[in-house]
């Protein structure tokens, strides 16, 4: 068992009780809700006669359903606008803050939290959404839970678990030139594959990831359920604290930012911690990667050779095959030149400002191929205001890209943003699921925000650090 | 009412009934349900759009999926292969699959939020080595007829003449033996040590909490 994580001492922290099941009554220091899954909880509170039991912990915002262009209400969509009203209904009947797109604070759950800093370390954070780990970036325990779960927090301010093991992933050495963040991730699944973290928390750390800012630690923790974990993080350090320090909650308190300091100070990992596996991973090899087939842990870096599934293990060559056929990619091909038909620059994994920025620098001067619908969608308000700040939907706009506005969009497809028929989509998103994208024949294909605007304007997968005059610092 | 007074929820020490096999690892939560049937405030109706995008084409004609073959209809229980039910976190999967008929899930291995998930609609998941589940979606590919039985109380899954013997995770024993699955009512038994944790807890400003009302 692990001994002196932040983990465990999180874990201590918040333990309530053991309960007669043997799982830990664990409390809950932030629990967010969204449209999507939160509905059929209030539904069952309301059978049961239960009240929400700390209001103030919990916080709305929504973001799956939401339209990204027309958001005049009632939303265009019937669903859409009954799932909206539903949530609207319930945070006013509980008193749960909530951030609607009338506020300018509205967004995807996982960029609203972290920029108005409630999100912070060493807390316990639930959402029922499987890319809460994002949260563990700030050193918060952070993971995904179900609506019966949802159910359990609003009446309790609890979740019953059992304490998982704990992997140190230790990435060492300095990123090459356009390799980001989302590159590691998509590798460290590539390698642990799609259920290796089942059980398991993932602490990263190691020179690659101190050396990330808080929007990279992010992309990072943020896939770490597509690698099996359902709770990834980051210990807290002074990126951490500089960020959080500018933050609504903490920018005109500075005696509130010290006092709570000291306790995320406490709960990092002690130097001699017991881990219960190690993993070390070498960043300054990595290239930019991209999917080849329809799950996370089917990765490649951009010049290597699509894996041939006759010399994999059974169960795995089954699920390359099929993937392979559904994306009609031939082993020993590089995915360099995969038509596209789509870019999807957005979802909780990468479409925050740098992310926004990156993509904006290989843009600029260019033109979006002909043959390519290109839009970006900012993960929350604030980030899209910031970026129109700084010109970059200029940028976007000129090129031929949609700027839109706030959500999960096409990650998911819940809203109009949708592939269409067997559509190819570079996507900054998290999962390449068959069907993820709206249409069971769209194939996405996953990689960095860069490699996405490469993709956008020439029409095809493509290496961004060989695009000519592309600045990649 | 309170519901901690209501006793213990229901046990589930075994499903007895027919098979269905779904073949294949990394079988994720889109393909459970895709996300385009989630636009909706309850989970009643799920059960006809469980594996849709497998089960049907664009004109809406059946393809070629057990959930759609004659011989399977009524089965209860599923027989799956590894990492079953990855990806998000809805609980829409599972309740789409309760809702089509399914009470107890076999397979090599399942993605923690499904499992979760599962426990708490008071659906068992078992797990058994690849080479006993190949067998059993092959027994029951032949035998789609003939009940098998999951015996959660001695983990085991009795099948023809044969048993596999199974696993199930320790709290989930614990929780469907005994019927303590409702982990609402398990919970709301401790608001008191619950306040304590909240008020020891340095980064929760005491206004964020609601107010005690024996102070009053």
């Amino acid at each position: 068992m692990s001994e002196g994580t932040l983990y465990d001492k999180v874990w201590d922290e918040h333990t309530v009780t053991t309960l007669p099941t043997g799982q830990t009554q664990l409390f809950v220091g932030l629990h967010l809700i969204h449209e999507v899954t939160s509905p059929q909880a209030f539904g069952m509170l309301r059978e049961r006669d239960i009240d929400v039991a700390y209001p103030e912990l919990t916080h709305a915002t929504v973001d799956h359903i939401v339209p990204t262009d027309d958001r005049s209400r009632p939303f265009k969509n019937d669903a859409a606008e009954r799932m909206m009203e539903e949530l609207e209904e319930n945070v006013r009947d509980a008193g749960i803050e909530f951030d609607d797109p009338t506020t300018g604070n509205q967004g995807i759950v996982h960029v609203i939290g972290p920029e108005q800093g409630i999100t912070t370390p060493g807390k316990t954070i639930v959402c029922g959404d499987s890319h809460t780990a994002t949260h563990g970036a700030f050193g918060a325990v952070a993971f995904g839970i179900g609506t019966s779960q949802i159910r359990d927090v609003l009446a309790t301010q609890c979740i019953a678990m059992e304490k998982q093991k704990v992997r140190r992933i230790e990435v060492e050495g300095e990123l090459g030139p356009g390799v980001e963040a989302k590159d590691i991730i998509l590798e460290i699944i590539r390698r642990l594959g799609t259920d290796g973290g089942v059980g398991y928390v993932y602490e990263y750390g190691g020179e690659a990831i101190e050396n990330l800012g808080m929007e990279g630690r992010m992309s990072i923790c943020n896939m770490s359920i597509e690698g099996g974990a359902r709770a990834g993080y980051v210990n807290p350090d002074e990126t951490t604290y500089e960020w959080l320090a500018e933050t609504d909650e903490y920018a005109d308190d500075p005696e509130k930012f010290e006092r709570h300091k000291e306790y995320w100070e406490s709960i990092r990992t002690d130097e001699t911690a017991e881990y219960d596996d190690v993993v070390t991973i070498d960043a300054s090899d990595l290239e930019p990667v991209v999917t080849w087939g329809t799950t996370p842990g089917q990765g490649i870096g951009i010049t290597d050779p699509i894996p041939d599934p006759e010399e994999m293990e059974s169960g795995d060559a089954d699920v390359a095959r099929r993937a392979q056929e559904h994306m009609r990619v031939e082993p020993g091909e590089t995915m360099a030149g995969y038509d596209i038909d789509v870019a999807f620059l957005g979802s909780c994994t990468n479409a925050r400002l740098p992310d926004l920025r990156a993509a904006a620098k290989v843009v600029e001067g260019r033109e979006v191929d002909d043959d390519v619908r290109a839009f970006v969608v900012p993960g929350s308000q604030r980030v899209k205001a910031a970026a129109e700040a700084e010109g970059l939907d200029e940028i976007f706009t000129e090129a031929g890209f949609d700027w839109r506005d706030a959500g999960c969009s096409m990650c998911l497809g819940m809203n109009d943003d949708q592939l269409q028929g067997d559509e190819a989509c570079a996507s900054s998103s998290n999962r390449n699921f068959i069907g993820r994208q709206g249409s069971k024949d769209g194939r996405t294909v996953l990689m960095n925000p860069r490699m996405v605007a490469a993709a956008a304007v020439t029409g095809e997968v493509t290496d961004v650090r060989e695009m000519a005059g592309v600045t990649l610092a | 009412m309170s519901d901690v007074e209501e006793g213990p929820a229901d046990t589930v020490e075994e499903v007895t009934g027919t098979g269905i096999p779904i073949r294949g690892n990394d079988i994720d939560t889109d393909q459970i349900i895709p996300a385009r049937f989630m636009k909706v405030v309850t989970f009643d109706g799920l059960g006809e759009y469980a594996f849709f995008d497998q089960r049907f084409d664009d004109e809406d004609n059946q393809k070629n999926h057990p959930f759609n073959e004659e011989r399977f209809q009524g089965a209860n229980v599923l027989v799956v292969n590894s990492n079953f039910g990855c990806g998000s976190s809805r609980e829409h999967a599972p309740q789409a699959l309760m809702r089509w008929g399914i009470d107890a899930i076999v397979g090599e291995s399942f993605a923690e939020i499904f499992a979760g998930n599962c426990l708490a609609l008071g659906i068992p998941t078992l797990t058994a080595d690849h080479e006993s589940i190949n067998a059993l979606q092959q027994w029951v590919d032949d035998h789609p007829d003939e009940e098998l039985h999951v015996d959660v109380v001695r983990e085991t899954v009795e099948y023809g003449s044969n048993e596999l013997n199974a696993t199930v995770d320790k709290a989930q024993h614990k929780a469907l033996v005994e019927g303590v699955w409702d982990t609402t009512a398990l919970m709301e038994a401790n608001a008191a040590a619950t306040r304590d944790v909240a008020e020891s807890l340095p980064y929760i400003e005491s206004e964020s909490l609601p107010r005690v009302e024996s102070d009053d």
